[in-house]
């Protein structure tokens, strides 16, 4: 322990100016840094300026981190934004003639909301209590307004899916498909709202990319499945919505990661980061395929896949990147941090 | 920002009055004094104990006597222990030269004294002299729920089985909590969360059941040394604003208090403290925001994005209608 920088009469006086100094030895301290790595330590040295490290309570996560499973909710925000955009599409592919695009695309829109609504009621502590979502109305809780939505989208997707594949009672169908239509994209773009609503330090420091990010996740998807389902002949509109999606997602992924900085580092590493990346290259292979290959049938059913798998891996990959930000305290006792320093400045500055 | 969608958006006003309630009690909360804190967990026991809560591991995790982690659901108040190779204030860190009771050298006739490797004990060679400059300082501080002014999971409970009380805390009610687990990220500081044996998330209640029949909290009751306190929050404020001036008087110009402005991120918290150490060292966030006082600007993003799809959508599908229908010409 290097104490000779204290002059010797003080050394037992001066405890108050060492309450504050940087260089008191490490050894018997809390374990500072991040969770299996620790920063770099000096000894010895006074150093001029104060570490710029930041500490934690032996690197435990300030946060308690979202208890949701990956597969039943990124999988929603997957089949949610599917089924939303694919009732949209598909109400415009049947009033401009393109019954088989729209027929497909309603069953998907009805098989993927199927699908939302089981993950969403599994995921919850208590599923036989799921009614109680519609108790209240809440604007301060995307989940209680997202509810709300979904009650009343999920029951006119499937009955105008059941209209388009039974052929029976077209007009309410017909009603039923437009209702869908109307509701479908605040199905789609809510999610955005619902997870950035949280501490979740990737998630809600990315409030203002998200909604516009998951729509375009959604147009994407959407249109692979009308690739997937339509005729050639009517497959038009698809592979626009599909073209649009996809740039749409790869644009706000990166202006997500630009305007993040540092936190944008659990969107590049580990799972998160692999899903995200996988995402980015499905997602472009399938724009450039559509691009270039015209109206190729077995390019567009491969682009369609791709699609698909794209926006699936984008989601899941959101969703790891945001477990991984609320596991590590740097992300969330960092950016505070800086906030709180940016703050002192403002303050300090004369005006 | 026109419109502002948290709780008590007024910031001036009574959580229990925005909550609702007409005529209501004084708003409680706790300030916990960290440095008097021995760490006996005595509130830990309390709290156990009262609220029939239910064993959450018994572990050992090497972090000082800390075994209970964090706040957790079936963790309502947390002693958080930090061992730093400095001094505390101006306080005598060396061991007084004392004499070893008679009756106790008596029956160590003869024999050897062993170091048990305790903290301030006998040193190793058994004599008891004078040990300066012991850089060592042992924080203890008892966490808790904040019951924050603008409180996150309050704020996104899609079920309103979380509540405001009328003495301006935050409840759960078991009766209608389906599980769904949003408040659990909604919180800023890591306090509620999810028990996997029942589905359903818990959090302190500030021993509500208590508090209605005019009993402080079993935590601040059982606190030997009155680090936890309990009170009407005014009054509390103050007192806490008297004591750190009094420690800074002594010398520990390191005391601060965290939660105690009703301008910060949430809107001040019902239960705060005096820290020793920046609030990060003890597992708190520095600067803590409800997540809520973004939500306008997000909904907004939502629009946007929803109305986009829309039009976007439309237009693909209209900017090549005519196609299909020369095709079947």
């Amino acid at each position: 322990m290097n104490r000779s920088d204290v002059p010797a009469g003080t050394a037992t006086m001066t405890d108050v100016r060492l309450d504050r100094a940087p260089d008191l030895p490490a050894e018997r301290d809390a374990v500072v840094g991040s969770a299996g790595r620790p920063g770099r330590r000096q000894r010895g040295e006074r150093l001029m300026v104060p570490k710029a490290e930041f500490r934690s309570y032996y690197g435990r996560p300030v946060l308690n981190g979202p208890t949701w499973q990956a597969p039943d909710i990124a999988g929603y925000l997957f089949l949610g934004g599917l089924a939303g955009a694919s009732s949209t599409l598909a109400a415009a592919a049947e009033l401009t003639g393109r019954p088989a695009l729209a027929r497909g695309l309603k069953a998907g829109a009805a098989t993927a909301i199927a699908g939302s609504l089981y993950s969403l009621v599994h995921d919850l502590g208590r599923p036989e209590r799921f009614v109680n979502m519609l108790r209240v109305v809440k604007v301060t809780s995307p989940m209680s307004i997202g509810s709300w939505l979904l009650a009343g989208y999920a029951p006119m997707a499937i009955a105008a899916a059941g209209s388009a594949v039974t052929g029976r009672l077209p007009v309410p169908g017909r009603l039923a498909t437009i209702g869908a239509a109307l509701l479908g994209p605040a199905v789609a773009a809510y999610t955005g709202a619902l997870i950035s609503n949280t501490a979740v330090p990737a998630w809600h420091e990315g409030h203002r990319e998200m909604p516009l990010l998951f729509v375009g996740s959604a147009a994407a998807s959407a249109g692979g499945l009308g690739l997937l389902v339509g005729p050639g002949a009517e497959s038009g509109p698809a592979r626009r919505a599909a073209l649009l999606g996809a740039v749409a997602e790869l644009t706000m992924t990166r202006r997500l990661e630009q305007r993040l900085g540092p936190l944008a580092e659990p969107l590049q590493q580990d799972t998160g980061g692999a899903l995200i990346r996988a995402g980015k290259v499905l997602s472009a292979t399938a724009a450039l395929t559509l691009a270039l290959g015209g109206r190729n049938r077995k390019a567009g059913v491969a682009a369609g896949v791709a699609l698909l798998a794209g926006s699936l891996c984008t989601r899941f990959g959101i969703f790891h990147a945001g477990l991984a930000s609320a596991r590590d305290p740097k992300y969330t006792v960092g950016p505070q941090r800086e906030r709180l320093a940016a703050r002192d400045r403002a303050a300090k500055e004369p005006t | 920002m026109s419109f502002d969608l948290r709780e008590a958006a007024t910031g001036a006003a009574d959580p229990a009055t925005v909550g609702g309630y007409g005529d209501h009690p004084e708003r409680v909360g706790f300030f916990t004094d960290t440095s008097v804190c021995i760490g006996c967990k005595a509130c830990e026991v309390a709290c156990k104990e009262w609220n029939t809560l239910a064993e959450d591991g018994l572990n050992f995790t090497g972090m000082s006597y800390d075994n209970s982690v964090g706040l957790g659901a079936d963790t309502w108040r947390h002693v958080a222990f930090i061992e730093q190779p400095r001094q505390l204030g101006r306080q005598e860190t060396y061991l007084a030269p004392t004499e070893l009771p008679g009756d106790l050298k008596r029956t160590a006739a003869g024999r050897t004294p062993v170091s048990l490797g305790l903290p301030a004990s006998v040193p190793p060679d058994g004599v008891v002299g004078t040990v300066r400059e012991m850089d060592f300082r042992w924080l203890m501080s008892s966490d808790v729920c904040k019951h924050c002014t603008y409180a996150a999971c309050l704020d996104v409970c899609p079920t309103g089985s979380l509540f405001r009380t009328e003495f301006g805390t935050v409840v759960v009610q078991e009766d209608i909590c389906n599980g769904c687990g949003y408040c659990v990220p909604a919180c800023p500081y890591g306090v509620i969360d999810k028990r996997p044996t029942d589905g359903r998330v818990a959090k302190c209640t500030m021993c509500y059941d208590r508090l209605s029949v005019g009993q402080e909290p079993a935590c601040a009751k059982s606190c030997p040394t009155d680090s936890i306190q309990f009170g009407e929050l005014d009054e509390l404020r103050e007192r806490a604003a008297a004591r750190v001036l009094a420690l800074h008087a002594e010398g520990v110009d390191s005391a601060r208090l965290y939660g105690a402005d009703p301008n910060d991120g949430v809107g001040g918290a019902g239960a705060f403290f005096l820290l020793l150490d920046e609030p990060e060292v003890y597992g708190l966030p520095p600067d803590p925001v409800v997540t809520t006082r973004d939500l306008p600007a997000m909904w907004r993003r939502v629009g946007l994005a929803a109305a986009g799809l829309l039009v976007g959508l439309i237009a693909v599908t209209v900017s090549g209608a005519s196609a299909p229908t020369r095709a079947r010409r």
